[in-house]
C-alpha cells in the first residue's frame, strides 16, 4: 500500500431523479487505491453501482464529482493505457477474430503495417488457444471463445490496466474455470494491474490480491478492503485444502448475505477516507462473528 | 424437402401463368360483334373494331410484337418512334442520376443527424414537413426554375428518393449499440475513423434497407415524372402509345417496368446482403 498506482478520489455519480426535482445517488465519497501489479476484485450486489465504478475509471462515464487518479495524472477519457473486457464480450460481428484483434492493434499502433499488426494480433490469438479460428466471425463462436477473443482483445494493446466487468458471468462454470487460469497467469506474467467486477466469490478468491466490498445502493459505500490470505502461487484446484480459506469465504459470504444491507445503519461512523482493510484468518472457530473485528 | 417445395412452386407459378395467358387468350380472341359497340366508339377504334377482332390485344398480339422489340431495342425513327431499349435507357438513366445525388445529399446528412442529437432536433420539423410531400407536386416549381424537362424529372427523383435514405441512415446510425461506441473509444479512436469503421458498418444494413426503399419509390415516380415532362422515357412511351392507341405496346412497356424494377430491387437486396452481419 505504498504507492497508489490507481486513486479513486472521492468520486460520486448521481442521475436526475425521474420525476420531480433532485437527483439520486449512486454512491458519493468513493475512496480507493491500488498499487501497480495489484488485482482488485469488486464485490456486491447488483444496482450497487460496480459497473459505474469501472465504466469512471476507463473514461467512458464521467463522475458527477471527484477525479481518478492514475499513474500520477488525473485521467480524462478513455485510454489505451486502460483496456476495457466487457460483460458482453463487445465484439465487432462483422469482422473476423482475427479482424476484432487487428482493429484494437492498428488503433494503437497507427504507423505498422498490415504484416506487422497481424504477426502481433497473432501472437495473442495464439495466447488465448483461439489458433486456427482466426477467420471465424463472432457469431460463429461458442461463448467462451468470444470471451477469449475479448481477451486477446485487451491484451494486444498490452495496457498497464485491465479493467473487467463480470468478464466470465455469462459462461458455463468449466469453461470459466480455465479461462480464470489463463487470466492469472497472464496478469501474473505481464504485471498489470487488473480491476474486476464479479459476482462468484470464489472467482474473487482466487484472483484477487484484495476485494472490495460494497453496500447496497442506492447511496452505496465502500465497507471494507479484504487482503487475500492465501498463498501466490495457489491453484484454483486445491483452493478449498487451504486452512484460511474458509474464514475467507465465510467473511465475504457474510458480508454479501447480511452486513451489506445494514452496514450504513450499524456504522455511523464509517470513514469513506480510510476504510478498514481486514485481513480474514484461521482461527480455532472461523465462523463466528468476531472475525469482523480482527487485524486492522 | 427444401428443394422440392421449391420445385412444387416452380411448378404452381408456372400453372398460374398458363392459366392467365390461357384466360387471356380466350377472353381476347372473342369476335365482339360491331353492333353492340357503340358506332362512335368503333369508329374511334378503327380497324381494330370493325375487322371484328377484340380490341384488346391478345397473349400471342403482345407475344409477337414483344419480340419484335427485343430483336431492335436501339433503333430510332425521330422523337416520337425509338427503341423499347432507349426509352428504358433514359428513364434508368434519370433514376440513376437524381438517386446517385439523394444518396449523396442523404447518407452524410444522415450521418450528421444520426450521431448529433441537437442537429436530429433542429432538422426535424423540416424533414417532417417536406417528407409526405409528393413528389409530383414539385414538378411545376422544378420547371419554373430549372426550366429543363429532364432536369426537373431528375430533380423529382431526388426529392423521391432523399427521405427513406435520410431516415434510415440517421436512425442506423443513432441505433448502433452503445458496446460497440465504447470498444472504439477505449481504443481511442478519432471521430472520424471511428465514423468508418464502427458506425458504417453497424449502420449499413439499415442504410441499405432504406436505400431500397428509395430506389422502389424512384422507379414508381419516374413513369408518372416522364408521363408529365414528355420526351423521352418509358413513362413517356407508354402515354405516347396510349395516343396511338398502340394497347399491345402499352402492356409491354407495363411488363418492361416490371421487369426492370424488379432487377433493381434485386440489386439492392443482393448489396444488402452483402453488408448484413449475423449476430
Ligand atoms: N443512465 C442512468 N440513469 C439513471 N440511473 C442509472 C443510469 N445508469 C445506471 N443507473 C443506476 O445506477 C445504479 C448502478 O448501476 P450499475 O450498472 O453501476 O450497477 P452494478 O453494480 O454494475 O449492477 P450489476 O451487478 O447488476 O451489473 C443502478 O441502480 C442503476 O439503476
Ligand atoms: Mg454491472
Amino acid at each position: 500500500m505504498t504507492t497508489k498506482f490507481i486513486s479513486i478520489e472521492g468520486i460520486a455519480k448521481r442521475y436526475p431523479a425521474s420525476q420531480g426535482p433532485g437527483a439520486t445517488t449512486i454512491f458519493e465519497d468513493l475512496w480507493l487505491s491500488m498499487p501497480s501489479g495489484e488485482f482488485g476484485c469488486i464485490i456486491g450486489h447488483s444496482g450497487c453501482g460496480k459497473t459505474t465504478v469501472l465504466n469512471i475509471l476507463a473514461g467512458l462515464d464521467e463522475p458527477s464529482e471527484g477525479t481518478v487518479i492514475v499513474d500520477g495524472q488525473a485521467i480524462a477519457g478513455t485510454s489505451l493505457d486502460r483496456a476495457v473486457i466487457f460483460q458482453s464480450h463487445a465484439l465487432l460481428p462483422w469482422l473476423t477474430v482475427m479482424g476484432n484483434i487487428a482493429y484494437a492493434v492498428s488503433s494503437k499502433w497507427r504507423k505498422w503495417d498490415k504484416t506487422k499488426v497481424r504477426a502481433h494480433a497473432q501472437t495473442y490469438i495464439d495466447k488465448v488457444g483461439l489458433t486456427g479460428s482466426e477467420h471465424k466471425r463472432p457469431s460463429e463462436l461458442s461463448g467462451g471463445m468470444k470471451q477469449r477473443v475479448g481477451i486477446a482483445r485487451a491484451l494486444s494493446i498490452t495496457p498497464k490496466i485491465m479493467l473487467m466487468d463480470e468478464p466470465f458471468s455469462a459462461l458455463d462454470a468449466l469453461t470459466r474455470g480455465t479461462l480464470q487460469d489463463e487470466v492469472r497467469r497472464v496478469t501474473l506474467e505481464t504485471g498489470q494491474t487488473t480491476f474486476m467486477i464479479t459476482h462468484d466469490v470464489d472467482e474473487a478468491m482466487y484472483l484477487a490480491d484484495k476485494i472490495f466490498l460494497m453496500t447496497n445502493g442506492p447511496g452505496a459505500v465502500l465497507a471494507e478492503i479484504v487482503e487475500n490470505p492465501l498463498p501466490r502461487d495457489r491453484s484454483r484446484i486445491d483452493l478449498h485444502k487451504h486452512p484460511h480459506y474458509y474464514a475467507l469465504r465465510n467473511h465475504i459470504i457474510d458480508f454479501l448475505v447480511t452486513r451489506s444491507k445494514t452496514f450504513t445503519a450499524t456504522t455511523p461512523h464509517h470513514d469513506p477516507r480510510h476504510v478498514p482493510v481486514i485481513r480474514p484468518a484461521f482461527t480455532e472457530a472461523p465462523t463466528m462473528p468476531s472475525l469482523h473485528s480482527a487485524t486492522r | 424437402m427444401i428443394k422440392s417445395l421449391r420445385f412444387r412452386a416452380a411448378v404452381v407459378s408456372i400453372a398460374i401463368f398458363l392459366a392467365f395467358i390461357g384466360v387471356w387468350h380466350l377472353a381476347t380472341r372473342q369476335t365482339a360483334s360491331v353492333g353492340t359497340m357503340s358506332p362512335e366508339y368503333a369508329k374511334l377504334m378503327g380497324l381494330t373494331a370493325t375487322s371484328g377482332k377484340s380490341a384488346m390485344p391478345g397473349p400471342l398480339d403482345v407475344g409477337a410484337k414483344l419480340w419484335e422489340h427485343l430483336k431492335r431495342p436501339f433503333y430510332d425513327n425521330g422523337p416520337n418512334d425509338k427503341g423499347l431499349g432507349i426509352q428504358l435507357g433514359y428513364s434508368i438513366g434519370r433514376v440513376g442520376l437524381g438517386y446517385l445525388i439523394a444518396v449523396i445529399v442523404a447518407i452524410p446528412l444522415g450521418f450528421l443527424i444520426g450521431m448529433s442529437p441537437l442537429m436530429n432536433k433542429a432538422l426535424d420539423p423540416f424533414i417532417q414537413v417536406l417528407k409526405p410531400i409528393s413528389p409530383l407536386a414539385w414538378m411545376p416549381l422544378a420547371l419554373y426554375t430549372i426550366k429543363d424537362s429532364s432536369l426537373s424529372a431528375i430533380f423529382v427523383i431526388f426529392i423521391c428518393s432523399v427521405w427513406p435514405m435520410l431516415l434510415n441512415t440517421a436512425f442506423g446510425v443513432a441505433a448502433v449499440r452503445k458496446e460497440w461506441i465504447n470498444v472504439a473509444r477505449t481504443l481511442e479512436v478519432g471521430t472520424f475513423r471511428r465514423a468508418f469503421t464502427v458506425i458504417l458498418p453497424a449502420a449499413a444494413p439499415t442504410i441499405l434497407t432504406g436505400m431500397r426503399i428509395s430506389i422502389g419509390i424512384a422507379w414508381l415516380v419516374i413513369v408518372a415524372a416522364e408521363m408529365l415532362v414528355g420526351g423521352t422515357g418509358i413513362g413517356y412511351f407508354v402515354w405516347n402509345e396510349w395516343n396511338n392507341l398502340s394497347i399491345t405496346n402499352v402492356i409491354i412497356a407495363i411488363l418492361m417496368i416490371g421487369v426492370v424494377g424488379m432487377l433493381l430491387d434485386q440489386i439492392l437486396a443482393r448489396f444488402t446482403r452483402m453488408v448484413t452481419f449475423p449476430e
